[in-house]
């Protein structure tokens, strides 16, 4: 295949998205980025009927693990509630989940986690992507760095999408060097993407030569001067289309009746019937946003309030994920931006706490029942296996089966896709 | 004696280990009781802060207490669905008797006129009517649709009162078990539907002494619930006709709640308020829009209770203390020797 004439002469965009494909089909195992990361070549061969995906449900705000995933009841920082046993002998998790303690063997937690960011914004950026924020340098989300290892060319729809309360439909920033494609799309919780009716004035016609129109400007520019900006550009429109063509993959009224009454009337309970519905559609990435445990005041009030909301439909979905084959090739995380304090407040809250907090994670690759990582009698410190974001950014990466060490290739220069100073917990990995 | 209201002052301070939750009077007037975040229970003797005794038998923290009239049984509320009755004054205190009685916390209870049952509610969203003496189960109640905050007894014995998050008061009739009516205190609700929390309730109830009133506490202008930015607020209703007669506030407490209130025999209404504005005991006459006084503890009050003598107020604190705040002129300081 020719390379394309990039007016920026971009090695980024010197092989093209096909070309990845036929490279890795060949064992080519030195590409960087794209499908080449994968660390094991049989893994591309076995994508058209295993593709991998990924979940994340990121709990706004800061969940508090002493409330979810490592209770710590009957001690000076436990708070009221108690601990229960799950589907996992030894481990117990709060009585605030109890649906999700009987999923817990599909699932695994990292107890240790100490990502050293006690601030919102930054502790969101360290743990979707990784790293942490510097001055002047931006880094790709999760959800674009697996859409786009795993989106082959042929894919109508994107691939990373959020669903959210009050989402407004438009692209994000979040793909930084990888490029718009690969940008979340954010649904208005269980809404399909704004703008993708076609408007009752236009006939089919109309709207079919004002494509044939902008298509033959396009290749007439392209010809002349391209550029990633005019690619991006040109893809968002043709992927616009797609999605006024496929808009019944977000259509959530197409789910059974019986499937909504299981996941409940919350939104919350939506957007995972949602995500559910996407990741079945062939979506890649879907992230649901469940807020907002940010609970500076009545921590337990609130705890009990919004895990109670979030455990039916998050077990709902971890149960039918794999009652339906799916969930050995799809990855879940449960995440937050930081933990919470031990120490209660005095206004029964919980403060922000990234010194020893926990994540759950299951499905594809994941070491089901595992649990890494441990805090002392109090949760006020990491004792066990302390990781940080990079470590679980590798971990995720290479839970589904790509080289966590290798490289993105941008402009020529080879930019790690995971902080090249930490590495996976293996002990998670199946 | 009638109180004071403006000469209010700390006259006594119980210390525990653990920040405290709830507090209740000895209606006998010899003890004081508090539960804390350590899920114990301690007792200590009013005339002697130092003879203290500890009650421990919960499996999470205890939400509230009640004592009998007679002052021998202690009954206490727990996170872990229990109740447990408690020899109130024994020297080496065990419990009689645990029930489980609720799913999940129960956070309210209260005697009913009689002495001889006990109400309890929770976040089941379930009332329920327990025979003091022996635990069982005598009625039970359903229909909140969110966590019961409160409970209170009319004081003619024919109703129950509950009040639940959503500022919903449920009127019981206690001879069919039936709903009579709800009150909906709908300012003492909010919904943030940018952080997606339910906030406020009904966290005092109370019916004045005259049975003219229902006076129901909270807080209100909940613009930031996770951030503790709200203001206490108390609603005063026509017991007959549920007609809202008086808004009682506090002026420049933009970061406190009303834990809980009550109603002085005297009329006077009893706020015990706590938050970011620091802790206060409200006082209203029926016709006050503003307290008249408000008296400033040293730190967050978190429960009230009134002693049976009507000139002491038990409040409980996070910094592990109990206070008695004594409605009356302090006494003139010992005269210092030349």
């Amino acid at each position: 295949m020719k390379p394309c004439p990039y007016a920026c002469h971009s090695a980024e965009h010197t092989v093209a998205r096909r070309n990845f494909l036929g490279r890795l089909a060949l064992g080519a195992g030195t590409v960087v980025g794209g499908l080449g990361s994968f660390a094991q070549p049989a893994v591309a061969a076995a994508l058209a009927k295993d593709q991998k995906r990924m979940l994340v449900i990121n709990m706004h705000g800061g969940l508090s693990q002493l409330e979810s995933w490592d209770p710590k009841p009957g001690t000076t920082t436990g708070g009221p509630f108690r601990a229960i046993p799950t589907s996992v002998p030894g481990i117990h998790i709060s009585e605030l989940l109890p649906h999700t303690a009987k999923v817990m063997h599909h699932l695994a937690l990292a107890r240790g986690v100490n990502t050293k960011e006690d601030d919102h914004g930054k502790g969101a950026y360290k743990m979707l992507t990784g790293r942490r924020q510097l001055p002047g340098q931006t880094n790709p989300e999760i959800g674009a760095v697996i859409a786009k290892c795993f989106d082959s060319s042929d894919k109508t729809l994107p691939g990373h999408i959020r669903v959210t309360p009050g989402g407004g439909g438009g692209r994000s920033a979040d793909s930084a060097y990888l490029g718009p494609k690969y940008a979340s799309i954010a649904l208005d919780g269980a809404k399909p993407p704004q703008h993708t009716i076609k408007p009752d004035n236009l006939s089919d016609t109309s709207l079919a030569e004002q494509n044939a129109f902008r298509r033959l400007a396009d290749d007439h520019f392209l010809s002349r001067r391209r550029t990633a900006m005019m690619d991006a550009y040109v893809q968002s429109y043709e992927q616009a289309l797609e999605l006024m063509k496929q808009r019944e993959v977000f259509d959530l009224s197409k789910e059974p009746a019986k499937d909504h009454e299981r996941y409940g009337k919350s939104d919350f309970g939506r957007h995972c019937l949602m995500a559910r519905r996407l990741l079945e559609k062939g979506i890649t990435f879907a992230q649901v946003s469940h807020s907002n445990y940010d609970t500076h005041n009545e921590n337990f009030n609130f705890h009990f309030e919004q895990v109670g909301e979030f455990d039916q439909p998050f077990a709902t979905l971890v149960t039918d994920l794999y009652e339906r084959g799916m969930l050995e090739s799809t990855l879940i995380v449960v995440l937050s931006e930081f933990g919470r304090t031990p120490n209660i407040n005095l206004y029964y809250g919980r403060d922000h706490w990234s010194k020893a907090w926990s994540v759950c994670l299951g499905g594809a690759g994941i070491a089901r029942g595992a649990v890494v990582g441990k805090t002392n009698a109090t949760g006020t410190e990491v004792t066990e296996r302390e990781v940080d974001a990079g470590h679980l950014f590798h971990t995720y990466l290479r839970a589904l089966g790509l080289s966590s060490k290798g490289n993105f290739d941008v402009a020529g220069r080879q930019v790690p896709m995971a902080d090249p100073a930490m590495g996976p917990i293996k002990e998670l990995l199946a | 004696m009638k109180p004071d209201f403006k000469a209010a002052h700390v006259s006594a301070e119980f210390a525990h280990d653990a920040p405290l939750i709830t507090g209740r009077f000895d209606p006998t007037g010899k003890f004081v009781f508090a539960a804390g975040e350590d899920r114990a229970i301690a007792r200590w003797e009013l005339a002697d802060a130092k003879k203290k005794t500890v009650f421990t038998g919960h499996d999470s923290w205890v939400f509230a207490l009640a004592v009998s009239k007679d002052g021998q049984t202690l009954v206490s509320a727990g996170g872990d669905d229990t109740l447990i009755w408690w020899p109130a004054a024994a020297e080496k205190p065990a419990p009689l008797r645990k029930v489980t009685a609720h799913k999940g916390w129960i956070r309210a209870l209260a005697l009913s006129p009689d002495g001889k049952f006990l109400a309890s509610g929770g976040n089941d969203r379930l009332v329920k009517l327990w025979n003091l003496a022996d635990g069982k189960l005598a009625q039970e109640f359903s229909g909140h649709e969110l966590d019961v905050y409160s409970v209170a007894f009319h004081p003619d014995g024919k109703f129950l009162l509950s009040g639940d998050l959503l500022g919903k008061v449920q009127q019981w009739d206690l001879a069919t078990g039936k709903s009579v009516r709800v009150l909906d205190a709908k300012e003492l609700h909010s919904y943030n539907g940018g952080q997606h929390v339910h906030f406020g309730g009904v966290r005092g109830l109370a019916v004045s002494p005259d049975k003219k009133h229902l006076v129901c506490g909270g807080l209100h202008k909940a613009s930031n619930p996770l951030g503790n930015v709200h203001e206490p607020i108390v609603q005063r209703y026509d017991w007959e006709t549920h007609k809202l007669l008086k808004t009682h506030l506090a002026d420049g407490l933009t970061k406190s709640a009303v834990w809980n209130c009550l109603c002085h025999p005297d009329g006077t209404l009893i706020a015990g308020c706590g938050g970011g504005s620091g802790g206060h005991l409200l006082f209203w006459g029926k016709d006050d829009e503003k307290p008249a006084p408000a008296f400033k503890l040293p730190d967050m009050v978190r429960e009230l209770d009134l002693h049976p003598d009507g000139l002491q107020i038990a409040t409980v604190h996070h910094s592990r203390k109990l206070r008695v705040t004594k409605l009356a002129p302090k006494p003139p300081e010992p005269a210092k020797k030349a």
